[in-house]
């Protein structure tokens, strides 16, 4: 059981977490906006993720905390 | 539970600036890694460059000085030089380490300054909208080179640690990527064993970071990930291209 938390206003929606993840349980929010107006990175489900920390790894903005 | 990644301590808590996708961040944050690991950020001077990354002077917490255009590793040669104490090291883009800083930048490898360069090479000029740089590719589509870089007309792309090899004065050159998360480690890796030879006093490391620049090159995020694999590396070999110290050990 990991947990992942998003500072989803500095997200500029490029993707590169959502390819890189193992499980390939993100996804840009299709029917959110951040501040910047963007589509911000989400999780889908939260109990898949095993915390391998790529998408974190990956993410040029360092916008995602991994617990696990 | 345990945190297993978080921001770096070295980074400031601010947004940055970059495109969306550009690997300017992740090279940002294996720096900050590295200052935090090694807890040398109260003595850590950065020199900044001119190009995309002129306002990292805003993104690390330790001392930031901005240079003038290619100068960073003279600006850098004065600080260690008066201060031998200060960790210094310089952050400079492809068309301000092998363009206008090309002087600077050979003769502090052949000084074999005790300098830390984290060179980022993404084949163009970001800044200013897309122009050509030196280590554009042969045909590569640009502002400046509209049907594709032309050999007869503007030469071959620089490779910067091939050339600096051939030098006496440096103490290790490598070349790097980051687009994929094995990768980034080794990244991680290079950026580290840069500080640790300052440190000890061993000299001038330089550390190319092959990165992207999705905005320039007209393509998403993804697909300029690719585009490194595809056409970067291999006319960018990675690998390590000098390392004094370890030759002399296996001597």
């Amino acid at each position: 059981m990991a947990k992942l938390t998003f500072k989803t206003d500095n997200c500029k929606g490029c993707g590169l977490c959502v390819d890189v993840c193992p499980k390939k349980i993100l996804r840009l929010a299709p029917d959110k906006i951040n501040k910047k107006g963007h589509h911000p990175a989400e999780l889908t489900d939260e109990g898949a993720c095993v915390g391998c920390a790529s998408c974190a790894m990956m993410c040029p903005d360092c916008i995602i905390k991994v617990e696990r | 539970m345990a945190v297993v990644f978080d921001k770096p301590h070295a980074l400031a808590d601010v947004p940055l600036h970059y495109c969306p996708g550009c690997t300017h961040g992740i090279i940002h944050r294996l720096v900050a890694e590295v200052i935090d690991e090694l807890g040398i950020e109260g003595k850590t001077v950065g020199i900044a460059p001119v190009g995309c990354s002129v306002m990292a002077y805003n993104y690390f917490n330790c001392d930031m000085i901005e240079a003038a255009h290619g100068r960073a590793p003279a600006v850098a040669t004065g600080v260690k030089r008066a201060n031998p104490d200060n960790i210094v090291f310089t952050y400079q883009g492809d068309g301000d380490l092998a363009s206008i800083g090309m002087a600077e930048t050979v003769h502090s490898a052949a000084r074999n300054e005790n300098i830390t360069i984290i060179f980022i090479n993404n084949a163009i000029y970001g800044m200013t909208g897309g122009q050509m740089a030196p280590t554009s590719l042969l045909g590569q589509v640009t502002q400046t080179s509209p049907y594709g870089r032309d050999e007869k007309l503007c030469g071959y792309p620089i490779r910067v640690c091939e050339m600096l090899s051939e030098l006496e004065g440096p103490e290790f050159l490598t070349r790097v990527t980051v687009n994929t998360v094995p990768r980034i480690r080794e990244a991680k890796k290079a950026i580290k064993k840069a500080f640790q030879n300052q440190i000890e006093g061993k000299g001038f490391s330089l550390v190319e970071v092959v990165s992207t620049c999705p905005t320039n090159w007209g393509m998403t995020p993804k697909d300029a990930l690719k585009w490194i694999d595809d056409n970067m590396l291999p006319y960018y070999p990675l690998g390590v291209y000098k390392d004094r110290s370890a030759k002399e050990e296996t001597k």
